[in-house]
């Protein structure tokens, strides 16, 4: 995690080279200037979801699996994961990243697999976990639709943003109301029909801010398979990847100016180079 | 009248019920009209017992299935009532652990399914599936969106059996709705003797009298 700056409050006359940044920002962005030659090394990417499969020949290896539990109101925390995978979906996910972003670290974060009863208060404790951890972009391909859990996820999407973590999170292509991917402190992210990994759109009618690709998406899935694929779950992924590959290249970039990379290179922004 | 007696009340009376469970049917048989499907089915979360249920099925697969249980963390129609998110995959036979029990136990084993979750509210009620369109069929985001509009309706008709089968629940027993439904049960059956003026008459006192 990069360290934490001192807060700057308010920024006095003399102040100026106190904010500094450290580099420069071309006249131009571009998607060579972006993520070019990048691979996601040193980029810690947490998989929120249903567990990863490790050593699926399109994951790799995941370099942690942590498994989120509730015993009444007591957050139970697995360091060691043993489960794998209990559904495919996270281990779909993991491997799209890694498509993209080949030498990211991996963490899966399961929070998912222990029946539906209490599982929006075990993703709340789940995201409050890999907050903490400070881990430099988080994917959720999931939500709630539980009220209660609204601020309190509002909450700690707001920290993350300001913690330098990237939650991406995948928005719902049904008229609900649903939590994270409607907070602006996440990117949120729907689906296009084309084919290309690295064709991505802003948009400019949010709440969905980007679509990626989603449409008969080829994932790995369980025993080392692969399925062809269709969600917002899928695309969400893809911009986890290309934020993992962009951040390895440019390691001081907040959430802020990350957004603002995507968007300046986005296919429909610019000539989408 | 409070929502609940008046639930309480139509249920008795009019065997609200089997009229929604009518139009689950009519949901998942136009669900696999639409999409030219092998099968569709509708599943009921029962929260108290962590289950899915099917609560309505055209196809393959058949009635036989219907009020089956499996536990809510099953394959792929668990993942997608916990997560929220509307899933689809082309062939599910390549996932060794697709809840193979769940589906060899039905009789019928999908190539290809569409799985959307039934949101009512901030309430997730069930899962409505369909299986095995024609694998020839490329699937678009039109569908996806046709799929949710489906995923609608049926989670406003779950909601309403799940609200009539809990006035059934307090219709049984002796509690105060149980006996207004007896007593609108009794109306009911008079009304269709064609005799209930003095029976509403009686009734139109004891009211002026409250």
């Amino acid at each position: 995690m990069t360290e934490e700056p001192l807060p700057a409050w308010s920024l006095p006359a003399d102040a100026v080279e106190r904010i500094a940044l450290p580099e420069a920002w071309p006249g131009r962005i571009t998607r060579e200037w972006a993520w070019g030659g990048a691979t996601g090394a040193g980029v810690r990417v947490c998989v929120l979801d249903s567990g990863v499969e490790t050593d699926h020949p399109q994951v790799g290896e995941v370099q942690q699996s942590i498994a989120i539990s509730l015993d009444g109101e007591t957050v139970i925390v697995e360091d060691e994961d043993t489960a794998g995978d209990l559904c495919g979906h996270g281990t779909a996910c993991a491997g799209v990243i890694r498509s993209l972003a080949p030498d990211c670290e991996v963490a899966s974060v399961r929070v998912l697999g222990a029946g539906f009863t209490g599982s929006g208060a075990i993703l709340l404790e789940g995201l409050r976990w890999a907050v903490a951890q400070g881990y430099d972009v988080i994917n959720m391909s999931l939500s709630t639709t539980k009220q209660k859990f609204a601020s309190l996820l509002h909450e700690l999407a707001d920290t993350a943003y300001f913690r330098r973590t990237m939650v991406v999170a995948s928005a719902h292509n049904m008229p609900v109301d649903s939590y994270p991917w409607r907070f602006s402190s996440v990117i949120s992210v729907g689906s296009h029909e084309l084919s290309d990994p690295f064709a991505y759109y802003y948009n400019p009618t949010p709440p969905v801010e980007f679509f990626a690709r989603g449409v008969d998406v080829e994932v790995a899935w369980l025993g080392g398979g692969r399925l062809v694929c269709t969600g917002n779950s899928f695309a969400t992924p893809h911009i986890a990847g290309i934020a993992a590959l962009v951040l390895s290249k440019h390691r001081e970039l907040t959430p802020f100016q990350l957004k603002s990379v995507l968007y300046l290179t986005a296919s429909n922004v610019g000539d989408g180079s | 009248m409070s929502d609940e007696l008046r639930g309480a009340v139509a249920a008795g009376v009019l065997g609200a019920e089997e009229n929604y469970r009518a139009l689950l049917r009519s949901i998942v048989e136009v669900a696999r009209a639409i999409f030219n499907a092998k099968a569709s089915s509708v599943f009921l979360l029962d929260e108290a017992a962590d289950e899915l249920v099917f609560e309505a099925v055209a196809g393959e697969g058949s009635e036989s299935l219907v009020g089956r249980r499996f536990p809510s963390s099953t394959g792929i129609a668990g993942f997608v009532l916990v997560s929220r998110q509307p899933l689809v995959i082309e062939d599910v036979l390549e996932d060794p652990r697709f809840s193979r029990e769940t589906a060899e136990s039905t009789g019928f084993v999908p190539k290809g399914l569409m799985a959307v979750p039934l949101l009512h509210e901030e309430r997730a009620l069930g899962v409505l599936e369909v299986l095995d369109r024609p694998s020839d069929a490329r699937f678009t985001l039109a569908e996806m969106e046709l799929l949710g509009l489906f995923a609608s309706q049926a989670a406003i008709a779950l909601d309403l059996l799940q609200r009539a089968r809990r006035a059934q629940a307090a219709l049984a027993g002796d509690g105060e709705l149980a006996v207004l439904a007896r007593l609108a049960a009794a109306l009911e059956g008079r009304r269709e003797e064609g005799s209930e003026d003095s029976a509403f008459g009686l009734l139109a006192e004891l009211e002026k009298l409250l």
